[in-house]
């Protein structure tokens, strides 16, 4: 018998390094600002300075003779393009005319007014100054409640944030005239669905326009969008013929680009007196800013389906009320509504307790959907495909060491030292999700293409901007192939190389792109089995190994030679076409719903106010994990960003609609010195949803984090009546507490 | 104005005005787009590049007064296709998501070592405050350059 | 972020620039506070002169029983020098407290001066110092004391076409403890309070106490009600705690979305504390 030898390594598991990194480490990767051709043109967009007002003038003359200005336009020059697309229809739902330059009235600071375009951005820069603009300031409402009347139980706050992905957006847009094909670069997590509404906008047919989203330098949902920038520098460029670049500065992107967040919640809850949660009432206010952008109106509503938390509960009542602004749209924002409702629910899990003087752990505990009862149907009309809610807390609990703290803390209070410890279980919606329950088609695409050289290309739909699927979908790969995972290439992000996709948002590129990849390998593992089989000459045969081997006398065939021969087609076995190819549409049948438990241990500086952070337990669930390097890497990141929501930023707009942390130098994102070390621990409860037991993992870290800390510091201050503070939890607000309860 | 510098080893001469930028004359002159643009404000560390040996923001600096130096970016690290260790060290330990804050990090973390062969974390910590990431929350980004110090010592 | 259109000198010398700067050219030096300025458009100089150019201009020495620093000498300079670390350790201290690691080395101590930030950290540790900096113009140069250079924010003693040529601060005996204490605003790093404490002890009591605040006003300034209040005090918390409790007796405190007046008070006297605590600590 011949004797085979069969790779034996799998990958799916694994701790490997990325393969995206090599170029990204040398500096060499290209995003937007990178793209060059030869004749490009700068855009430079001129800003309205005030939050409301109407123009009563726009003279463009001085700056259209400035030296290397090839064109300005102004709203009522541009012609014949569609409006800024909200893709959220509900009944009533009013959407304001989204123009992409303003015309006659501006709705907030940074509305797009008019765009110069030279050969040189120094010399667009300088002319934009040349324009003038007559305008007739208006008054602006900056605060959403400020329209509204109250009822508290308890008012709790999820500040606006601004998402500040270190590559700014960016666009590049080259038009063929000829061949009336636009190519259009831009920074963006949905590919696809910008080149649908873009080319809709504009009046393109959708088949000459490809969109590539080159290298992508972070998202976290304000790429998840489609932009008037991306209509203006598509029309600019087909109006000059030229290619044309514009890349938004860092302010642009603060006052420009959608904000996350922005609700103001009442939370009522009502339990019985052993501490079981009857139900959770909640008003929303959401800050909706200037306009609905593509899915302002979702937001909310992914807030409420999230209330029941992970607790057993059938009565929820929720309203929303969506306020206008004079800010920036929000929009989704890493967790996008998930952490507002968490946040809230966590923190009146807390409130409770403390009212009924039960311990926090306990009262969790004990309201928790326990294991038996997957799938659960939830009164917000979701069903938890499967959960252990129990085991990451007591699993947190264990490693923190609850008990001891506690001890701890009680001496501390002796000693009029404010410690704190934080519990937070959050669930979450991930792997967005059935098409029924999305604006756009909730599915996700995969081909997998077998090179007649037996080299693996996979095209995914999803997008990925650095959450490392062209590591993960290639162990998925080799493991199903039997090949190395040298021997395979993910392409991503260009709609004229990938068959039509949904894109990298809502924590779904692995479970619903992974799964529409595990499918469309089948595909080919069948067919690779039947050509193996015929030059075989066997029935009787296994694929291992990157080989199909003959069960009976050991013969085999290598993935290549299979390969060749399909190109090759000097024989087909039956009913079978040359090639190996496959692509899969893949409909998840459900959401995933990853959970965990945090819990942060703090210390309070009873002088200044100052948090430090002790301890960050993290004990996520996230299904089966493909990569731990990966999945640590997105829960550190997911962290700082919630961190970052509970202690420092916040987009702060005056009653003018200023944006007064419009820079970093105002906005305090979280730096390296500023976070604590994250204790990042896991349990494993895979989903029934899709083949690869995945639940997702980009937003979790978000979303338990902000909840655990905040408890965290209201647990210090209780000893003084401390209920609730809102983020952020700056220092002088704890300092102001300390000073006025003591 | 006419101006020389040199850049990764090469020296690249241009008449410039002098508000060009010395990032721009980075990106745009020597044609090296590994060094990127994060805030413009000096304020996220994305242009660091090395100036005579210190680490420096571009985005923060005239070209003309680099005049004459000897400047580093994130494409001089590498040579012979040989990794340096601070960039080996960020793909081991899974330094970097997204890979726009990449260039300068490593930059920053250079400088780190080459003043302090043996940092502590919250020597570390300090040492990248001027570098902003929004992906990674800084963890493997720490046990990167404790890794590169490590195998230096070694 | 493209400043507008300005001329470049790098002087050949001292002389040169000031002939320049004489003719109204603005001085630029590690352009960490100049640049981005220029870049909002919210400074627009014609013509710029280098001052890093003057390869001279950095040094840091001892002479005649002081220290003298040039006015090009980067935070780096300052924070890494074995001189300053063993005979004036609260500028090495102040000096590692900014910005970040590009910001120091590029950052330069006549630049930060010069540009007097409200909330820098170098104007607290020179005020408690009493520093002494030498301006020189084109045809005449003079000395100013700390206190009489901090005019108000982001004003000082210099006069058009004069540059900051050097600081001069004195040298310590070891009964002379030091500290430098500080909160950072979170996004920016620049102090939303700083506090440099500089205390002398003889005999187990303070014979000699200096204090410079910084960004609670519009200028760093001396807390002179605090620093007699520790004279001939023997140092007990309660000592302190008095003393401190005056650092912001009589001054309009600065308010922002970082900190309002009455935290950025309180701050101050917290900071005093601490700085004067670790000061006296520090005393061989
Ligand atoms: C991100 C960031 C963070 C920072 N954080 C801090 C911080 O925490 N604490 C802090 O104190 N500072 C901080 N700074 C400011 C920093 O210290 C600057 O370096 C300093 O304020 C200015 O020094 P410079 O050499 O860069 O001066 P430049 O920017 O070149 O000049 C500043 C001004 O001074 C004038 N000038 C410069 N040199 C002279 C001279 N010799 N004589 C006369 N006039 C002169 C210039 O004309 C200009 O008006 C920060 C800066 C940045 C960018
Ligand atoms: S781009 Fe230079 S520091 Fe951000
Ligand atoms: S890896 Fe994305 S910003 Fe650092």
């Amino acid at each position: 018998m011949a004797t085979t030898t069969v790779k034996t390594e799998t990958f799916v598991g694994k701790r490997i390094r990325r393969r995206e990194d090599p170029r990204l480490i040398t500096g060499t990767a290209t995003y937007v600002e990178d793209v060059q051709m030869p004749g490009m043109h700068y855009a430079v967009i001129l800003r309205s300075p005030h939050a409301a007002a109407r123009i009563r003038s726009i003279d463009t003359k001085q700056a259209v003779a400035a030296p290397g200005v090839v064109c300005v336009f102004t709203g009522k020059d541009i012609k014949g393009v569609g409006a800024v697309p909200c893709g959220i229809a509900m009944p009533d739902l009013r959407v304001p005319p989204h123009t992409i330059l303003a015309t006659d009235r501006v709705y907030f600071v940074g509305h797009p007014i008019a765009v110069v375009v030279a050969r040189d951005r120094y010399l667009a820069r300088d002319a934009a100054d040349l324009i003038e603009v007559d305008y007739q300031v208006l008054p602006a409402v900056a605060d959403p409640e400020k329209a509204l009347a109250k009822v508290v139980k308890q008012r709790i706050v999820s500040q606006r944030l601004v998402p500040m992905a270190m590559e700014t957006r960016g666009v590049v847009a080259e038009w063929h005239g000829a061949d009336r094909q636009l190519n259009l670069y831009t920074s963006t997590q949905i590919p696809h669905l910008v080149r649908t509404l873009v080319a809709g906008m504009l009046g393109l047919e959708e088949n000459r326009m490809r969109v590539i989203a080159p290298e992508v330098g972070g998202g976290f949902g304000s790429k998840l969008n489609v932009y008037a920038e991306e209509a203006l520098t598509g029309y600019v460029s087909m109006k000059i013929q030229k290619p044309v670049k514009w890349i938004e500065s860092r302010r642009e992107n603060f006052t420009c680009t959608i904000h996350g967040r922005g609700h103001v919640d009442f939370y009522e809850i009502a339990a019985k007196r052993d501490g079981t949660i009857l139900g959770i009432k909640l008003k929303l206010i959401q800050d909706v800013g200037a306009y609905h952008q593509l899915l302002t109106p979702l937001i909310p509503q992914l807030s409420v389906l999230m209330m029941p938390g992970l607790y057993n509960t059938q009565n929820i009542r929720a309203d929303i009320v969506g306020v206008f602004t004079n800010c920036v749209p929000t929009d989704a924002y890493r967790g996008a509504g998930r952490p507002e409702a968490t946040h809230g629910i966590e923190r009146m899990v807390d409130m409770l307790a403390a009212e009924l003087q039960m311990d926090p752990a306990e009262i969790r505990l004990k309201n928790f959907v326990t294991k038996d009862k997957f799938p659960y149907p939830t009164a917000t009309g979701l069903v938890y495909d499967s959960g252990d809610y129990a085991t990451p807390l007591k699993k947190a609990l264990d490693l923190v060491g609850y008990h001891k703290l506690r001890q701890e803390q009680a001496d501390a209070r002796k000693q009029s030292k404010y410690m704190g410890i934080g519990i937070s279980t959050y669930g979450e919606i991930c792997a967005i999700g059935p098409s029924p329950a999305t604006p756009a088609g909730g599915w996700e695409s995969a081909t997998v293409k077998i090179e007649p050289s037996g080299k693996v290309t996979i095209m995914t739909g999803a997008c990925p901007h650095g959450q490392g699927e062209e590591t993960t979908f290639a162990q998925i790969a080799a493991d199903e192939l039997g090949v190395g995972l040298d021997d395979i290439l993910v392409l991503r992000g260009d709609t004229a190389v990938v068959q039509y996709g949904i894109g990298t948002f809502g924590s779904r590129a692995t479970a619903v792109g992974g799964s529409a990849l595990y499918y469309a390998l089948q595909d080919l593992k069948a067919k690779i089995k039947k050509f193996g089989a015929m030059l075989l000459e066997s029935e009787d045969v296994t694929l291992t190994g990157g080989k199909v081997i003959c069960n009976k006398t050991g013969n085999s065939k290598s993935l290549q030679e299979i390969a060749g021969a399909t190109y090759r087609a000097l024989k087909l076995p039956p009913n079978t076409e040359p090639g190996l190819m496959a692509t899969r549409f893949w409909e998840p049948p459900n959401f995933t719903f990853p959970f965990g438990a945090h819990i942060v241990v703090t210390d309070i500086d009873g002088e200044t106010g100052q948090i430090k952070i002790r301890r960050y337990v993290a004990v996520d669930d996230c299904g089966n994990i493909l990569n731990p390097l990966i999945v640590d890497g997105q829960v550190h990141g997911g962290v700082a960003q919630g961190l970052g929501q509970a202690l420092w930023e916040q987009a702060v707009y005056d009653d003018n609609g200023q944006l007064i942390t419009g820079e970093l130098m105002d906005y305090a994102v979280p730096r390296s010195h500023m976070m604590p070390w994250i204790e990042s621990h896991h349990t494993c409860t895979p989903s029934p949803v899709n083949p690869l037991g995945v639940k997702g993992v980009g937003e979790a870290g978000t979303i338990g984090c902000s909840p655990a800390v905040v408890n965290s510091v209201v647990d210090a201050l209780s000893p003084l009546g401390v209920r609730h503070i809102d983020m952020p939890l700056t220092p002088e607000k704890i300092w102001k507490l300390l000073a006025t309860k003591n | 104005m006419d101006i020389t510098l040199t850049i990764n080893g090469k020296s690249y001469s241009q008449d410039v005005e002098p508000r060009l930028l010395l990032i721009h004359f980075v990106r745009d002159v020597a044609g090296l787009t590994g060094t990127h643009m994060g805030c413009e404000t000096s304020l996220c560390g994305a242009c660091t590049v090395e100036l005579n040996g210190k680490a420096i923001k571009s985005c923060t600096m005239f070209a003309v007064q680099a005049k004459g130096a000897d400047i580093v970016t994130v494409e001089g690290l590498a040579s012979d296709g040989k990794l340096d260790p601070m960039q080996e060290a960020f793909w081991n330990e899974h330094g970097l998501q997204c890979g726009f804050c990449t260039p300068g990090m490593i930059m920053a973390s250079k400088q780190i070592l080459d003043r302090n062969p043996a940092p502590t974390e919250d020597e570390i910590r300090h040492g990248l405050e001027g570098n902003v990431c929004r992906c990674t929350g800084y963890q493997h980004i720490v046990n990167a350059v404790k890794a590169a110090a490590a195998g230096a010592g070694k | 972020m493209i400043a507008q259109k300005f001329e470049y000198t790098a002087p050949k010398s001292l002389d040169e620039a000031l002939h320049l700067l004489a003719s109204g050219a603005k001085p630029i030096a590690g352009g960490m506070s100049l640049i981005p300025m220029m870049k909002l458009r919210l400074a627009a100089p014609e013509h710029l002169v280098d001052l890093r150019a003057l390869k001279d201009l950095s040094y840091i020495r001892e002479a005649g029983g002081q220290l003298h620093i040039g006015a090009t000498a980067s935070h780096y300079d300052v924070e890494s020098s074995a001189l300053l670390r063993q005979k004036c350790p609260l500028l090495t201290e102040t000096a590692a407290a900014i910005g970040d690691v590009q910001v120091r080395n590029m950052g330069t101590i006549g630049g930060s001066v010069a540009h007097a930030d409200p909330a820098a950290d170098y104007p607290a540790a020179l005020q408690a110092l009493e520093a002494k900096f030498v301006l020189q113009g084109a045809k005449s140069e003079r000395v100013v004391g700390a206190t009489d250079f901090f005019v108000d924010a982001f004003t000082t003693a210099l006069e058009p076409g004069e540059i900051l040529r050097e600081v001069i601060v004195p040298i310590d005996d070891a009964r002379t403890g030091t500290s430098y204490q500080k909160m950072a605003q979170p996004a920016s790093g620049f102090a939303i309070v700083g506090v440099a404490a500089r205390v002398r002890q003889n005999a187990g009591k303070i014979s000699f106490a200096r204090l410079g605040i910084t960004g609670l006003s519009n200028r760093a300034y001396r807390a002179s009600a605090s620093e007699k209040a520790l004279e001939g005090k023997s140092s007990t918390p309660a000592d302190i705690q008095s003393a401190a409790a005056l650092v912001a007796q009589g001054i309009d405190a600065n308010s922002d979305l970082h900190a309002s007046a009455d935290y950025r008070r309180h701050l101050a006297v917290v900071h005093a504390s601490r700085a004067l605590k670790t000061a006296l600590s520090r005393i061989a």
